[in-house]
């Protein structure tokens, strides 16, 4: 293993160009501890978002050698290439400084889908019962684990062409509250995710899921609200 | 909330083009799968046509065929000019509606031509 990487990091905003920065390589490190020595070592001037280190809070997704990765989880050695690394924003975000995203407009997108619960009952009222086996909890289950890091939004190409598309992240939410039978607001829901701003916007090219860290599939739950919006047309539900 | 128009409009095209894409499944395999396996028998282009002229259920093959094929094709140009060009508004539904059009008449008049109904 080489003693130091070169590390070419994005500085400024849209308009910025790639610095490049020579790190030392440890057996043990991560993309994120990179660009952390970076910061405290080398440049204090260099922005980026981070909080919990380990996976969980979806703030420090980037551009890593041109695929949207979680920095924090990603080993730098997996994905150095001939002792290089290069570390951009994500794509599809506006840039606020150097690896800072504005995460506004994907997070609204979030809210138009109606990715909000709607509770039927209050907290004077029993529990519900939902079963681990019943077919529409299995559905949410599997689409639920999303931690909002943006890295299928950045990943998509449709949300690059088509500005208002909601994207996989907003769409995959929608899809696990059109699951949830405690959950009232699914003829709203419905509207708010079907069209060509929404779902029937998606080609399925699988980059979500491809690049999903949590390895959950968007397009599937994409392609389950197809089916639902379809069919809430046919019985004039839409 | 009432449901924007284009919302439903949208739902309906994808719905039609999904449709519309199983039918063509169907029908361009049988198309090329009787002229390949026709020609492999020996058969022309002109001997083909001889064979299939007057016969009522190739023509309503060809109907659905050509129907199928003028509802599916406008609906991606539109997503395609959408996705790919500046244009926008009504105008890529206005520029794939009329090739859809295109798509028919030409199609129709090939059937007619060749069954001479």
């Amino acid at each position: 293993m080489v003693d130091t990487l070169e590390v070419s990091v994005w500085r400024g905003g849209e308009n910025g160009e790639f610095k490049t920065y020579t790190v030392p390589a440890r057996e043990s490190q991560t993309v994120l501890d990179i660009v952390t020595y970076i910061q405290r070592r080398l440049d204090p001037s260099l922005s980026y978002r981070f909080a919990c280190r380990v996976g969980v809070c979806g703030s420090c997704a980037m551009t890593v050698n041109g695929k949207a990765r979680w920095t924090c989880r990603t080993h730098a050695r997996l994905v150095v290439e001939d002792g290089k690394l290069e570390i951009g924003p994500l794509r599809n975000f506006p840039v606020v400084k150097d690896l800072a995203t504005d995460m506004r407009e994907f997070f609204d997108k979030w809210a138009k889908a109606q990715g909000n619960f709607k509770p039927t009952t209050t907290r004077h009222e029993e529990f519900a019962t939902v079963k681990p086996s019943d077919k529409k909890r299995k559905q949410a289950t599997a689409a639920i684990e999303c931690i909002g890091c943006g890295v299928c939004y950045s990943s998509c190409d449709v949300v690059a062409w088509n500005k208002d598309y909601l994207g996989p992240a907003a769409l995959n939410r929608a899809w696990t509250l059109i699951n949830d039978v405690r959950d009232n607001g699914n003829d709203e829901r419905l509207k708010a995710v079907a069209g060509d701003a929404g779902c029937h916007a998606c080609h399925s090219t699988q980059m979500c899921q491809e690049r999903c860290p949590k390895h959950l599939s968007p397009t599937a739950s994409i392609a389950g609200l197809k089916r639902a919006t379809a069919s809430a047309l046919l019985k004039g539900k839409l | 909330m009432s449901t924007p128009a284009n919302v439903k409009a949208d739902t309906r095209r994808w719905l039609i083009q999904r449709a519309s894409a199983m039918v063509l499944t169907v029908a361009v395999i049988v198309h090329l799968g009787v002229i390949i396996m026709a020609t492999q028998n020996g058969l022309s282009a002109s001997e083909i046509v001889g064979r299939i002229q007057g016969n009522v259920g190739w023509m309503v093959f060809y109907i659905i065929f050509v129907v199928a094929a003028a509802l599916h094709a406008p609906i991606g140009l539109r997503t395609v000019f959408r996705e790919a060009t500046d244009l926008q508004g009504r105008l890529p539904g206005f520029i794939s509606g009329c090739v859809g059009v295109i798509l028919l008449i030409m199609g129709l008049q090939a059937i007619l031509r060749l069954y001479g109904v």
